[in-house]
């Protein structure tokens, strides 16, 4: 007896594999679900709600949903496409995204996204918040007016690198990233050119200093190719690619 | 330094999953943590520093920065504004020449807001150094004001400042029953855990925290789960007496005078799920219930009521554990209050798994509200069936009802299931009644054509907080209040509500200053389908609720704050050019920005 | 045959630098084209002062000045159809990078403290607009139904929005003719 078992994403079968979650089946079988916090080597974390999909009628995030056989999961509807737009705005007035002056133009993910939704316009009174940057690490600077506080850092330098270089603090619309050094400077922590954490910021928070115009704008990432098919490329595939058991999810 | 933070360690025994009961001890006595001292803390315990940093970030009674000697915070639920703390709080801060918000040039006192700290029954409610003062006036202000002058100790303050009434107006099956300490556990062992399990069930209890999930079902699912296999592994039993709901207070009460029925009710849980050790999870605005609580639990303790061999059971071991809150409302949801309980920022975890069975430490645990306890201790005395005999078919036994706001005789009220709110109405005396916010911010504001409803899962569910308005209030306040403690008390973890609720409160503050427009109203609702649709958890998902109830029922009053036109700017464009004209000195015509777009 | 009434356009730039204008013009030869279906009212390209009834209004640059609210609100009372174009009139863009400065302490640092200054002054001339504390995307001091992000937003994607716009059709810049930078 086969053990695939199939759910239904905007009525096509998707098979997955026990422990999976939703768009990381999906992703594994060649479907895109937008994303943004997600990412194929990390456990889900469920905090950016841009992979919000309908499943047997109730709104959940894709990336910590648990797919079950049968499940019917709506993705490309009218109402959610607008939800993620909504949320992809928020984002864009929370903190201070002034793409033409950033060197991860063409590389983020948060405007890729903007493209992918048709985000033409924050449209929500920008925030504008004071967020000053740390340029006391010799080699990286950490910019914290493009956080995203998706906790990515924070999860490869925890999980990845054993150091746990950053961390998030205050709460709420001040809840912000932090750094592991008493004097709250970069310098001061273990940060290497060689950890994890500064290889998966979704975003242009943590940049390697001198470097970032190595590749012209126009010529990067996602100047290249939409992030529907560069986000299919990067997932794993097929349906025993491994999923992480949400019941075993560590919290620390 | 190092001795008072080695102590506090030690209490603890170095555990890293207490840490912010050690933080909050040495917040306590040194007034807040310095960088230092949060890195010796985090060194001590095996912690990443920044991990630590987070937590005293996270809570509102913890400090990473210095705060005065004297720290005063207004409760500012709605009730405590109606009862006139917001004059009360600018009357202190001219007595003590200290701007609201800011620490005073000599460090003595900061003088600010927090949320509803329970006292709705006795506004307006304050905390000084985290003691809790009910009955602000005019005279105590004025005298709190004096002792700060004179830098009195807390200590050397009158006793009679701190005395907080329990106002119990309506006894039912819970406030009126006393039994002998130790009974519903005789009763419970007598019957033996399987069949306490089957009355609990049988009784039909939910719980009374608001989500009124079946208690039976709960502590079935949790006994059934397998532990999970690490050392010192067992079941948890966690009583949340994290009451933020604002408006809500009879848990206080409940702790106050009943604290054996609740302990008594946990026991009867640990036997039931074969639970070793529980917490009880009290909110740190009551943290003056500390001490006496403590006691309950050392006589219990020496009465064998607690600890090894309960009731001379052999084998029968369960103890608890006090951990308290600081100040942080959404530790009030159950994942939330868990991560907590392990000493970490209070973010509601991704469920499933749920915490019945990766709970506490990942291993089964039942949490149930402090009125829930006291049923279940009620339950095993008295049984399943004479409990279901009382309330409605769908909402067995009694709920207890945090009665405040416009009304003669504001205090606690327990009813069985079932009753109407004219009948609440009438006995807490209340007149001209133009609105009762039912459950608190998060549940259902209703209107006086509907106080026939009933207090009832099948109808008006509430986890206690009973709000009253009379004609004189304007509604549309009460909801921009309410906007204001969700944005205050959201996480921040997801983006619809650490986003959202700050949007939404901002909306509110447009509004009440004149410069909201039709647009803003369609904001608003298009942010409320959004934190309905996709927020982590209950608090971005009832954010809405009370803008949402207050527009359909009083629309008038978000209409009459309207500007006549279409569009109004985001922000108020002529106090943007106050600025430039300071400076230059200019008052000119083209120095300012008329309103007309 | 009734010659058919040309869509009339009015342009402007407040707190920008004339570059959404420049790359507009880079629309090359199908400037004639498109000057057969258009007429400009006030516009760099015209030097009229006052905007006059329009169809469409397409505003550059953010809002950083009274001058650049006033000008704003004509365009909107003017034009039936108002056109946020390029980074600074979406975002608040560069000009907005000043948001985290107090204003009153930057004037008085270059007009009153910093070294070299002999007896300053901050200007306070009526003819001068005042600066507003902070620098605001056009669409939090009017309404603006339609924005094309980009700095500048290449000639394609302002042919492209222009074209489906003059044809009735919802305007939509694809993957490519989007870009934030």
């Amino acid at each position: 007896m086969s053990d695939t078992q199939t759910f239904l994403l905007d009525g096509e079968e998707v098979p997955f594999a026990p422990g999976q979650t939703v768009i990381q089946a999906a992703l594994a079988a060649g479907r895109y679900i937008p994303h943004l916090c997600y990412h194929p080597e990390f456990k889900p974390h469920g905090s950016c709600k841009v992979c919000t999909v309908r499943a047997d009628g109730r709104t959940a995030a894709a990336c910590t949903l648990p797919a079950q056989a049968g499940l019917a999961v709506e993705s490309e509807t009218e109402e959610l496409k607008e939800l993620r737009h909504t949320l992809v705005q928020m984002l864009f007035a929370e903190g201070n995204h002034f793409c033409p002056s950033c060197e991860q133009s063409g590389n983020c993910m948060l405007q890729a996204l903007g493209y992918e939704l048709g985000v033409m316009t924050a449209g929500f009174r920008h925030f504008f918040p004071i967020r000053p940057v740390d340029a006391s690490h010799p080699d990286i600077l950490l910019d914290f007016n493009r956080c995203i506080l998706c906790e990515l850092c924070v999860r490869a330098s925890c999980e990845v690198d054993d150091k746990c270089v950053f961390a998030l603090s205050g709460r709420g619309i001040g809840k912000h990233l932090i750094v592991n050094a008493e004097s709250g400077r970069l310098a001061d922590t273990e940060v290497a050119l060689s950890d994890k954490s500064l290889q998966v910021c979704p975003v242009g928070v943590i940049l390697r200093k001198r470097v970032g115009f190595a590749v012209p704008i126009g010529q990067r990432k996602y100047d290249l190719r939409p992030i529907r098919a560069t986000a299919l490329e990067s997932a794993p595939r097929g349906p025993q690619a491994p999923g992480p058991c949400p019941s075993c999810e560590e919290g620390s | 330094m190092h001795a008072l933070l080695d102590a506090a360690m030690g209490r603890y025994r170095h555990n890293p999953t207490c840490v912010v009961q050690i933080l909050r001890e040495v917040q306590e006595q040194a007034g807040w943590i310095a960088p230092a001292a949060l890195s010796y803390i985090a060194e001590q315990l095996g912690l990443p520093r920044a991990r630590v940093e987070g937590v005293v970030g996270f809570y509102s009674f913890l400090h990473a920065q210095p705060v005065g000697r004297y720290r005063v915070l207004f409760s500012d639920n709605i009730t405590d504004r109606m009862q006139g703390a917001e004059a009360l709080l600018d009357a202190l801060c001219r007595k003590l020449w200290v701007e609201r918000g800011k620490t005073s040039e000599d460090g003595l006192v900061s003088v600010d807001t927090t949320s509803c700290t329970g006292l709705c029954d006795q506004g307006p409610g304050l905390l000084v150094n985290g003691r809790a003062i009910a009955r602000a006036s005019r005279e105590r202000i004025e005298a709190i004001g004096e002792l700060i002058l004179a830098r009195r100790p807390l200590a050397e303050w009158p006793p009679e400042l701190f005395s907080i009434a329990d106002n119990v107006r309506r006894e039912d099956l819970l406030l009126g029953s006393r039994p002998e300490p130790g009974a519903a556990i005789r009763a419970a062992l007598a019957r033996g855990a399987g069949a306490t399990l089957d009355e609990v069930q049988a009784s039909r209890l939910c719980g009374r925290g608001g989500a009124g999930f079946a208690t039976g079902l709960k502590w079935a699912a949790c006994r059934d789960a397998p532990i999970q296999n690490v050392q010192g592994a067992s079941r948890f039993v966690v009583c949340n007496a994290d009451e933020g709901e604002p408006g809500t207070f009879k848990d206080r009460v409940l702790l106050a005078r009943h604290a054996d029925l609740v302990f008594e009710g946990m026991t009867v849980a640990a036997l039931a799920v074969g639970a070793r050790k529980g917490f009880l999870y009290l909110r740190g605005e009551y943290r003056y219930l500390l001490e006496a609580i403590e006691e309950t639990l050392a006589r219990r303790r020496a009465a064998g009521l607690l600890g090894g061999d309960i009731c001379g059971s052999a084998g029968f071991d369960f103890d608890i554990a006090v951990h308290l809150g600081a100040g942080a409302y959404v530790c009030g949801e159950e994942s939330a209050l868990i991560e907590s309980l392990e000493g970490k920022r209070g973010i509601p975890r991704n469920r499933p798994p749920y915490p019945v069975t990766h709970g506490y430490l990942r291993q089964p645990t039942v949490v149930n509200n402090v009125e829930t306890f006291c049923a279940a201790a009620w339950i095993a005395l008295h049984g399943g069936e004479s409990f279901r005999a009382v309330g409605t078919p769908k909402s067995a036994g009694t709920k207890l009802l945090s009665v405040s706001g416009d009304c003669e005789r504001p205090g606690i009220y327990e009813y069985p299931f079932g009753v109407t709110v004219r009948e609440i109405l009438r006995d807490c005396g209340a007149a001209s009644v133009q609105a009762v916010q039912v459950g608190g911010p998060s549940g259902t504001c209703i209107d006086a054509t509907e106080i026939d409803r009933r207090l009832a899962f099948e109808d008006l569910a509430s986890a206690g907080a009973f709000m009253v308005f009379d004609e004189t209030r304007d509604m549309f306040e009460v909801a921009r209040n309410f906007a204001h403690f969700f944005a205050h008390e959201s996480c921040g973890f997801c983006t619809p509500c650490r986003v959202g609720t700050a949007m939404l409160a901002d909306a509110m503050d447009k509004l009440h200053g004149g410069h909201g427009s039709q647009h803003d109203l369609n904001e608003i609702h298009r942010l409320n389908r959004l934190l309905q649709a996709t927020a982590h958890c209950g608090l971005g998902h009832t954010a809405c609720n009370p803008i949402l109830d207050t527009f359909r029922r009083f629309r008038p009053a978000y209409e009459r704050r309207l500007s006549s036109f279409d569009f109004e700017p985001a922000f108020d464009l002529d106090g943007a050019l106050a600025e430039a004209r300071r400076m230059t000195g200019r008052d000119d015509a083209g120095a300012h920005l008329a309103a007309e777009p | 045959m009734t010659e058919r009434k040309k869509v009339r356009i009015a342009t402007t730039s407040l707190a920008g630098c004339f570059g959404c204008h420049t790359s507009f013009l880079d629309i090359d030869e199908r400037l004639f084209a498109l000057l057969d279906r258009v007429e400009f009212d006030r516009s760099p390209l015209t030097d009229i002062k006052h905007c006059g009834p329009c169809d469409i209004g397409i505003v550059e640059g953010g809002i950083c000045n009274a001058e650049n609210v006033e000008v704003l609100r004509e365009f909107r009372r003017q034009c039936r159809i108002l056109v946020a174009i390029g980074a600074c009139a979406v975002t608040g863009g560069l000009p907005a990078q000043r948001n985290h400065l107090d204003l009153g302490a930057c004037l008085s640092e270059v007009y009153l403290t910093e070294l070299g200054v002999v007896n300053g002054q901050i200007p306070n001339d009526p003819e001068l607009p005042l600066p507003l504390d902070k620098v605001h995307p056009l669409h939090e001091v009017v309404k603006v139904d339609y924005f094309i992000p980009g700095c500048p937003p290449s000639a394609e994607a302002i042919w492209k929005f222009l074209g489906d716009l003059l044809a009735g059709r919802t305007p939509h810049l694809g993957h490519g003719l989007m870009q934030y930078d």
